[in-house]
């Protein structure tokens, strides 16, 4: 099916003359518990469809929810890390609402007594500039399953013969997060949600309760945005955007918005409060269903769970042993290895930050760790469209070839090499050297040898070496790398020519 | 009284288990009894949806191999029990009594279900019931009506009449009901039989099909306290597949119902428990009953519990509003009867004609009281309120307990109404459990046990205990001994007046 809504977009800085825009950021993250919310049944991914299910998570007549405890210890961490207020005593919650592949056709939530609430989060935008994004609330609630529409031309239940059903991922806990609404950041607004929802991946992997990948859908995103004239305090009407599944997404999502909600308001138009959908090939957003009136999801307390309190000193453990905050541990960093804020910035948004941190841990130089995972290694990552942590190399590999380095074993260029071997599987760094023999040559008989030859076959430039143009020794070096396979150390070269000929480098 | 199966189907629970387990019976002759009685007159009676005729034989023949291996049987080994059919039961048909679970087989056993037959006790079949539990005849069965074997003509009681039956009628000596306002004792009190709510969270919920998860609490039925007694043992206790579930001992059940005594016992009467709505005999009999307690040297006192009125309005919110969302899941996706699924409709038109030809009147009528009642704008006004009310009722029972030890009321206003009078009237039929109701509100415990026939129909009257949450040992305690009064003063068991089938 392809998309045909036709909208006519007000150009974004036009848009932004006008109005204001403000978002509100919903952010569902899966827990990396072993077990489901609510049942022991594995929340392992890619087993058979429906393998990984028992009477509670498949709503059977009778079943039960128990909590799982693990998910309510990684909700507290969560809340502690976005600075919210922890519930002394809360409540789940039923959601009623009826979807084929929700077992229970209630979804076990938290409504008005979420676990956590009043919070906030700093963000760092490109240039450095923090941005505090206010938290509402953070909530446990629990996944539902998986349809799959089968018959239809795009997978979409319209069209379709039939759907299977997969109620694997049906209980798996997820934390959702709710920002208040985000005021303030006028033309900046994409840009924060961006660095929001990438600020708070980090913050979910350094609790190590979640990977929070985002194309795994193990942390998605729904982006409201609304529009409001400069200078009005009323919110405009909002469009809810699901599923926005990729910072990058995430920023597009919001502008788009903005030059669409603009071009409605301009042509005198209402905004329909409703569901849109996001489109990756090119940036838009479609309707979705309508909410022709407020859902309502009829809201109560869950009688089947007791209430959750969690005990004061039990909330300030877990508070102790909080990790370093994404951001403070990046401006650490920053700080140790010397590098600017956009630098630092490149090697968050690659991924590299924790792979250079661990190739240092494992004995390299900050300066050849950094270069090895942004140089080399990024590119190699690129074109294979791999993320930098999924390369079969590993930070000890890494911190090994740099070692070679620094002992003037290895040049940057057999190190390039070394580095190639070991994405090839060849074999640890050493065994990639010794198979494909790549050692700086550095017998000073061979390599004076080698010096000789090239100084006798380019009598020309050796003259003007000779006569004081140090410059030109470049060329020479040239040939006795060529002659050594690139194996010379090129510095020592250097000095040999440069001393052979009686100049000064 | 000389043929063997008419002299086994008349023992109780205590007598059969001691008989077997000192080999004076097999646990499969007393199957076999019970099996053959169920044939004699289950026609009539139809307390059974599913009669398990092989797994029963089978559970009697482990138990009577385990006592021949010399291993050591629990209290009830060898006792049959009809359960009703709200419990799951591992590869045998559980429908609570509707079409919607037609045909489904569940593929576990329900925590009672489990520790039933850990004990060793067997199961003879699963009984009939108002659908979902929804009712106080068995009229809403989507399987027909069970008759009272008082008088076939007349409702067995309700939500769980076919267990009543089945005890009333010599088809089990044991069953297991469940009580969400009052569905174990008023079918006892209209059956002449024993039943017992548990304090909420005694026993598991796991298994049992969810009406009104905040009041629905499974226990035992049986003709005797003391049966009551050794089959609540069995099945309560701490489940951690329960969040609800208690952590704590059960209350000492057995050793209370072997040691009856209500002398120095504050006894409680609820002046809300009577009036316009209440049969001349059944408040004679209660009077009667008030004598006796008195007599057996209790001192009575008269309690003002005036958030009891509210009771029956409040109920009428939060089990529909529970039971609105407990009822979701049959959608026809994963199990029971599936309408309309011929290639040319979506899930929804499905799921709404499943619903249509799978639940009963009561049923929707409930679901939609209760879709109401939490819908946005109404949810303060409906729920919250009934909530409140809900608080106010707690608080009367802990003011009243700081007075006295129990509580006592008729179970149900009226004796067994004939079949078909309150069918159509919802609102008469829901007063049959006025009195029930405030215990299940507040989580506490109560008993029905019979005190008599009243005068102008002949049919049982039940008298309610209502013990403290977790102090359940009390209603067996005073149970125990008026049951043991009242047989000494009418010479026999109550349930011998009935006519035989």
């Amino acid at each position: 099916m392809t998309v045909t809504e036709h909208v006519s977009l007000v150009p974004y800085e036009d848009a932004l003359a006008t109005y204001d825009p403000v978002m509100g950021l919903e952010v569902h993250v899966e827990l990396g518990t072993r077990t489901k919310m609510f049942c022991g049944c594995s929340t392992e991914l890619g087993a058979d469809p429906n393998s990984q299910t028992c009477p509670t998570c498949l709503g059977m007549p009778g079943a039960l929810p128990v909590v799982n405890a693990i998910g309510v210890e990684s909700a507290v961490k969560i809340g502690l890390a976005l600075n919210c207020e922890i519930a002394e005593w809360c409540r789940f919650a039923r959601k009623n609402y009826f979807y084929p592949d929700m077992p229970k056709n209630f979804q076990t939530s938290q409504y008005d007594e979420p676990i956590a609430f009043n919070g906030y989060l700093d963000v760092q935008l490109d240039d450095g500039e923090i941005f505090r994004v206010e938290i509402e609330r953070a909530h446990m609630e629990e996944d539902t399953g998986k349809s799959l529409h089968v018959g239809g031309a795009t997978g979409r239940i319209q069209g379709a013969s039939h759907s299977l059903l997969d109620y694997n991922r049906a209980g798996i806990p997820l934390i959702e997060i709710v920002t208040k609404p985000i005021e303030g950041a006028g033309a900046r607004a994409p840009e924060v949600a961006k660095a929001y929802v990438a600020e708070l991946r980090e913050l979910i992997k350094a609790l190590d309760v979640s990977e929070a990948r985002m194309e795994q859908g193990q942390m998605r995103c729904d982006v409201n945005l609304s529009l409001r004239p400069h200078g009005r305090t009323k919110f405009g009407t909002r469009s809810e955007t699901k599923n926005v599944n990729s910072l990058r997404s995430v920023e597009r999502a919001a502008r788009y918005e903005i030059q669409r909600h603009a071009a409605v308001l301009n042509s005198g138009g209402t905004i329909i409060q409703e569901t849109r959908h996001f489109h990756e090939e090119d940036g838009s957003t479609t309707s979705g269903r309508v909410k022709e009136e407020a859902e309502d999801y009829r809201y109560f307390p869950e009688p089947d769970l007791v209430p959750i309190a969690p005990a004061r000193a039990w909330v300030e453990e877990l508070r102790g042993g909080l990790p370093e905050l994404p951001r403070l541990r990046r401006k650490r960093l920053r700080e140790e290895w010397g590098v600017s804020e956009h630098d630092m910035q490149s090697m968050l948004n690659a991924g590299a930050v924790d792979l250079i941190t661990a190739t240092i841990e494992a004995g390299a130089p900050a300066d050849q760790a950094r270069k090895w995972w942004m140089g080399e290694l990024a590119r190699s990552a690129n074109e294979t469209s791999t993320d930098l942590a999924a390369l079969p190399i590993t930070p000890a590999q890494v911190a090994r070839v740099a070692e070679l380095v620094t002992a003037g074993d290895l040049n940057d260029k057999l190190a390039r090499q070394v580095l190639e071997g070991v994405l090839a599987g060849e074999g640890d760094p050493d065994t990639v050297v010794e198979k494909r023999g790549l050692k700086v040559v550095s017998d000073e008989g061979a390599l004076g040898t080698a010096v000789d030859e090239a100084i006798a076959a380019n009598p020309a430039i050796a003259d003007k070496i000779r006569a004081g143009k140090v410059a030109a020794a470049g060329a020479l070096v040239g040939a006795v790398m060529k002659a050594t396979r690139g194996q010379a150390d090129a510095a020592r070269v250097r000095d040999l020519i440069l001393e052979r000929l009686g100049a000064q480098g | 009284m000389t043929d063997i199966k008419t002299d086994i189907i008349r023992l109780t629970a205590a007598e059969i288990a001691e008989k077997v387990a000192s080999g004076e019976l097999t646990a499969v002759q007393v199957t076999e009894a019970h099996l053959a009685r169920i044939d004699a007159v289950d026609e009539k009676v139809h307390a059974f949806l599913h009669v398990d005729r092989d797994g029963a034989l089978a559970q009697a023949r482990a138990v009577d191999e385990r006592r021949e291996r010399g291993e050591k049987l629990g209290p009830l080994a060898g006792v049959p029990l009809a359960l009703k059919d709200i419990f799951t039961t591992e590869g045998i048909p559980t429908t609570v009594g509707s079409k919607i679970l037609e045909g489904w087989i569940p593929p576990y056993d329900a925590t009672v279900t489990r520790r039933l037959k850990d004990a060793g006790v067997v199961i003879l079949g699963k009984t009939n019931m108002d659908e979902f539990a929804m009712g106080s005849s068995t009229e809403n069965s989507a399987y027909g009506p069970t008759g009272n074997p008082w008088d076939l003509t007349r409702i067995p009681g309700g939500s769980g009449g076919g267990s009543s039956a089945s005890l009333a009628a010599y088809e089990a000596p044991l069953a297991i009901g469940t009580d969400t306002g009052g569905s174990i004792r008023q079918p006892a009190s209209v059956t002449g039989t024993v039943g017992v709510k548990p304090t909420y969270g005694g026993v598991s919920r796991y298994g049992m099909v969810a009406f009104s998860s905040s009041l629905d609490q499974g226990g035992p039925c049986a003709r005797t306290v003391l049966d009551a007694a050794l089959l609540h043992e069995v099945i309560a206790g701490h489940d951690p597949l329960d969040s609800t579930s208690i952590d704590a001992p059960v209350p000492p059940v057995v050793e209370a119902a072997r040691n009856g005594t209500v002398a120095g016992m504050r006894v409680g009467v609820v002046r809300q428990f009577s009036g316009e709505h209440y049969q001349a005999g059944v408040m004679q009999r209660f009077a009667e009953s008030v004598d006796l307690l008195k007599e057996l040297g209790a001192e009575v006192v008269e309690l003002d519990c005036p958030s009891f009125d509210l009771g029956l309005s409040a109920y009428y919110l939060i089990a529909p509003s529970e039971c609105s969302s407990n009822l979701a899941r049959f959608d026809a996706m994963r199990y029971g009867l599936r309408v309309g699924d011929d290639g040319s409709r979506s899930a929804e038109d499905v799921t709404a004609l499943t619903r249509e030809a799978g639940f009963g009147d009561e049923v929707k009528r409930r679901v939609m009281l209760g879709t109401y009642a939490l819908s946005s704008g109404y949810y303060d006004a409906y729920y919250g309120s009934a909530q409140k009310v809900r608080t106010l009722i707690v608080r009367d029972f802990e003011k009243a307990f700081e007075q006295v030890d129990v509580i006592v009321s008729p179970t149900t206003p009226t004796t067994a109404f004939p079949i078909g009078e309150r069918a159509d009237d919802p609102m008469a039929m829901y007063l049959s459990d006025l009195c029930t109701i405030p215990t299940n509100l507040a989580g506490n415990a109560a008993m029905s046990l019979p005190c008599g026939l009243a005068p102008e129909d002949g049919l049982p009257v039940g008298l309610q205990i209502i013990a403290p949450a977790m102090k359940d040992d009390r209603l067996y305690r005073v149970g125990a001994a008026v049951e043991a009064a009242f047989v000494e003063r009418w010479g026999h068991p109550l349930l011998e007046e009935a006519p035989s089938l």
